[in-house]
């Protein structure tokens, strides 16, 4: 059953990407309208699809790479639908639906067994901590996309080419909108996540900093957002500064997601 | 008589090398006298806008006319010719007429049918008029095409259609600042263009205009009709940092905004982006400018390319204006083909009678016992022979005024007869119209 839905969902996400990526050559309405349409339903599977496997499993799959891969790729569909409807920006569809296709194909691709879950995780602020960490995650997720097209958008207006992607591309005043509001976004979820996380530490282990290799990356994440916000706030950072630190900021995010097994978890 | 045109346009220059040929029109008359000073040139009119730098002439001589016109334009801007000589396009007879007609009519402009086109080569006309150096071809032919261009615009869409420069303007700084609700517009140096486009900035919902000019007070009453704020030409620099969008349009010989000004006006909004629109040629502003971070800056030129996607829709109104310029064509030739008959047999005309009378005087004044009516009489036999020999070639030149074969005839009859050339004799040929 639940494999059922999870292949329903890597089905319609393909249908969702091949539509988002057509409507960056084509402009139609119509198209515009299924893409969101399709993703939606998506979204829907997918996210049954987690609460199926939660409820059977009677914790959030959040315990292991498999799991997280999935419920990072949920998180991400869930607020690109949440902006999309906010910003009117289809385009950025056609960059962030196709990574979390990725990420949900890799997920697959990693099946492992349904275990016995650890006593190490059995405390409430894990799972606060996993959830925030992968809401903010999803926000940066957002946040780089967004300054990937800011980046091209800019390219062509500085190279002056103003071709078919050029009148695609949303303004560059709307991406930096939507790249400054997923940090404000992100940057708070983040924070409480890093505590919540050390409180969990502090439960499991004894202490509410280990100096663990996860634990040391994500103050670097914390702190590259928080010198990014710092700087658009008071100096007023913005456009290709900004876009370029938040690439950064979600490279590291990618890197100590994937790279860095969480020593008091695996 | 021929018309030709020499020049360039943005179809075959970029903005450096129109910026580098323009003829500034203060200072007009000057290359207008040394125009017409040229060998075999006898007309001419330049037009120079920031699109397009031609020159209108007529010659007897098309080769020769069309090269002393590139050669004059390369060396009265101190250019090398090879290099200017590529981007020169070149039209006479026919094609010349149909070119100057599609320019006029603004199927040739950066923006197909925008209207500020007409207006332009009106003045430039209205140069060579005050100056002296058109006469009555160029007249007569810059005429036409204000009528050509007139039927043009009210018997096709084309002119209601147009996508002006200032439409692409109004589209490229949403591409870049998002809303314009909350943004301002900077209008520097007055024009029409920049007028133009600033009441498209304000139909688009911008916030705000300050305008700024040399005459403060041209200044002051374009800001009262947009509702704006006036500011000193020499305290405009202080002031970039609160326009968004801005609008130059000066005839500055040099750029008045330069990297460091941008630069400067940049930090004190914090980095908040700053749209530069140049439609000066030359230009206003240093091309360096574009380098600064967060501000985009564009020419006209640039301007061009959003508006692409619309020109194919109004393919069929520009089918149906060529249709009109068609016709015209026909017209015009006819009447410049037909324009040098008569002049001609007058010309012809007089130096037969100017032998014939050289020849009786020389006669009767040889000889002695002269009869008493014998001067009437000789005077009567030559003219009437004169009349005879002149009957057959004034009548089949006036003929062959349709055939077409009108040009060669009379450049026989000038060569043969040692006829004086036609230069800008107006008061006989205005007499004759």
């Amino acid at each position: 059953m639940t494999h059922l839905f999870f292949y329903l969902t890597v089905a319609v996400y393909g249908c969702a990407t091949i539509a988002y990526l057509a409507c960056l050559l084509r402009t139609s309405p119509v198209l515009t309208r299924w893409a969101g349409r399709i993703l939606v339903v998506g979204f829907s599977t997918h996210l049954l699809s987690t609460i199926h496997l939660a409820s059977r499993m009677k914790y959030l799959p959040l315990t292991n790479m498999q799991e997280s891969l999935s419920f990072f790729s949920l998180a991400i569909i869930g607020s690109f639908v949440f902006f999309e409807r906010r910003y009117k920006v289809t385009t950025l569809g056609s960059f962030i639906v196709p990574f979390a296709l990725i990420l949900l194909i890799a997920s697959s691709s990693l099946h492992e067994v349904a275990r016995q879950l650890p006593p190490i995780l059995q405390s409430n602020w894990f799972w606060v901590h996993a959830l925030l960490a992968f809401a903010s995650y999803a926000c940066f997720t957002i946040a780089a996309g967004v300054a990937v097209m800011y980046l091209i958008q800019r390219y062509f207006l500085k190279t002056k080419h103003l071709g078919a992607l050029f009148l695609k591309l949303p303004s560059l005043d709307t991406m930096d909108e939507i790249n400054y509001r997923c940090l404000t976004v992100g940057f708070p979820l983040l924070t409480i996540a890093i505590i919540s996380g050390s409180i969990w530490s502090e439960q499991a282990l004894g202490s509410y900093w280990v100096w663990d290799r996860k634990q040391t990356w994500s103050l670097i994440i914390w702190i590259i957002y928080a010198a990014l916000l710092h700087g658009r706030l008071t100096i007023g950072w913005r456009g290709k500064r900004a876009a370029i630190l938040s690439i950064i900021g979600f490279i590291v995010v990618l890197l100590t997601f994937l790279g860095m097994k969480h020593s008091i978890i695996w | 008589m021929n018309i030709i045109v020499v020049g360039l346009s943005h179809k075959t220059a970029t903005v450096e090398i129109r910026e580098k040929v323009a003829f500034s029109p203060n200072q007009i008359e000057k290359p207008l006298s040394e125009l017409v000073k040229l060998e075999g040139i006898v007309e001419g009119v330049i037009v120079s806008t920031c699109n397009r730098v031609e020159i209108y002439a007529t010659t007897r001589d098309i080769a020769g006319g069309i090269s002393r016109i590139k050669r004059f334009m390369a060396e009265y801007h101190h250019l090398e010719f090879e290099a200017l000589e590529s981007h020169l396009y070149s039209y006479h007879a026919e094609a010349a007429i149909r070119h100057v007609f599609r320019v006029a009519s603004s199927l040739d402009s950066m923006i197909v049918g925008e209207p500020q086109i007409l207006g332009q080569i009106k003045t430039s006309y209205g140069y060579a008029a005050e100056y002296k150096s058109s006469g009555i071809i160029l007249n007569r032919f810059l005429h036409k095409a204000f009528s050509v261009a007139k039927r043009v615009r009210t018997e096709t869409k084309i002119a209601s259609s147009a996508v002006s420069v200032a439409f692409a303007a109004v589209e490229l700084a949403k591409k870049i600042l998002g809303d314009l609700s909350d943004k301002t517009v900077m209008l520097i140096g007055a024009g029409e263009m920049c007028e133009l486009a600033a009441k498209h900035f304000l139909n688009s919902g911008a916030k705000g205009v300050i305008v700024t000019n040399r005459t403060f007070e041209r200044a002051q009453r374009l800001a009262e009709d947009f509702g704006g704020e006036a500011v000193r030409f020499e305290e405009f620099i202080e002031n970039l940092h609160r326009a968004d969008i801005i609008l130059s349009s000066t005839g500055a010989p040099h750029c008045i905004i330069g990297p460091k000004d941008a630069e400067e006006a940049i930090k004190r909004r914090r980095f908040k982006p700053i749209f530069f629109i140049d439609i000066a040629v030359p230009r206003d502003i240093d091309p360096k400018v574009d380098k600064v971070e967060n501000v985009y800056l564009f020419t006209v030129d640039h301007l061009q390319e959003i508006v692409q996607a619309n020109l194919a829709q109004r393919g069929m109104e520009a089918e149906k204006a060529e249709e009109i310029i068609d016709q015209e064509i026909g017209q015009f030739h006819k009447w410049l083909s037909t324009l040098e008959v008569t002049p001609t047999i007058v010309a012809l005309r007089n130096r037969f009678d100017e032998i014939r009378r050289t020849e009786l005087d020389k006669t009767i004044a040889g000889w002695k016992d002269l009869p008493p009516d014998a001067g009437k009489r000789l005077e009567a036999l030559t003219v009437a022979m004169m009349n005879k020999l002149l009957h057959a070639p004034s009548f089949v030149l006036k003929q062959s005024g349709q055939g077409g074969r009108v040009d060669l005839y009379v450049d026989a009859l000038r060569q043969l007869f040692e006829l004086e050339a036609l230069q800008r004799d107006d008061e006989e040929l205005e007499l004759e119209e």
